[in-house]
């Protein structure tokens, strides 16, 4: 049996499934940005897939620029919860009211 | 059929990485799993004749996210147990089931996957990475000095953000300092709140 693009866009679909329980599930906020790396690794995963099969070199260049902005999420992203983290003593999403949202 | 069965084991084994992560109560858990997930991943890029993301993705995304999610766990307890307060379970995957089946959908749908040409084809003669640097910096230079900006301002946001206090040792420091500081420090916020 050979593998085709579907068997990929099925695995990616069901990784993205993944991240987006995660995000769901997830109230600490460590865990919550563990969650969106699964769904940035989905896509990445898709785009490579249809990159090879349409025998186009644009989603793998998609790809790296998911992969830039997904290191610059976290240096942004864990620089933000550090000083949270200091502040409050806890990565919580329930204690994040300020807004009173 | 090699490739038949590597797709299958890095495929189970992917999705039982990030089910470990997404699933588990222990934060060291949950990195490492995800750290070996990445790894896999970059399995099919290299399946897919991908080399030089496989190769960005091992160095990147283990390598250097992975590496800065450990750094920044040194500042968490991850000792314990992670309590998380959990309303509905069955909404959410219930929620997590619909989206799927959504996605797929959108995936396969004939409009989209008919209407695709190809920009940049792929050359056999050129090997993959001399390939992608020529477009990259031919067709997509705009985009990749955009890239580069961004992350400078990543890179000094991280600093600005994490780098406050760094000069003050906590670890060299007595008690009683550490105290007195942690003691003065909300006097402190309150008058440069009030300049």
């Amino acid at each position: 049996m050979e593998i085709t693009l579907a068997h990929y866009l099925v695995l990616s679909s069901a990784l993205f499934a993944i991240g987006l329980i995660g995000v769901m599930r997830r109230k600490n906020l460590l865990m919550l940005f563990f969650a969106t790396e699964i769904l940035l690794n989905a896509t990445n995963i898709a785009f490579a897939a249809i990159a090879h099969f349409h025998n186009d070199l644009t989603g793998q260049m998609f790809a790296f620029f998911v992969i830039a902005i997904a290191a610059s999420e976290v240096a942004v992203g864990l620089g933000l919860l550090i000083v949270w983290y200091k502040r409050t003593g806890k990565i919580d999403l329930d204690i994040m009211t300020s807004m009173r949202g | 059929m090699f490739e038949t069965i590597a797709f299958y084991l890095f495929a189970a084994l992917t999705i039982g990485m990030f089910t470990i992560t997404v699933m588990t109560s222990q934060a060291l858990y949950a990195l490492t799993a995800m750290a070996a997930g990445m790894i896999f991943i970059s399995a099919f890029f290299f399946m897919l004749g991908a080399d030089f993301l496989g190769v960005i993705q091992i160095i990147v995304y283990t390598g250097a996210v992975m590496a800065l999610y450990a750094f920044g766990m040194m500042f968490f307890d991850t000792t314990r147990n992670i309590v998380e307060k959990r309303e509905n379970p069955r909404i959410i995957f219930l929620l997590g089931v619909i989206a799927a089946t959504l996605v797929v959908f959108i995936m396969i749908s004939p409009i989209i996957s008919s209407n695709l040409e190809t920009h940049y084809p792929i050359d056999a003669a050129v090997g993959n990475s001399q390939a992608i640097g020529l477009i990259l910096f031919t067709k997509f230079l705009v985009p990749f000095e955009v890239a580069a900006v961004m992350l400078l301002v990543a890179m000094i946001a991280g600093i600005v953000l994490a780098g406050k206090k760094m000069d003050k040792s906590l670890t060299l420091m007595a008690e009683e300092e550490i105290a007195l500081m942690s003691a003065t420090k909300p006097n402190q916020d309150s008058e440069e709140g009030a300049h």
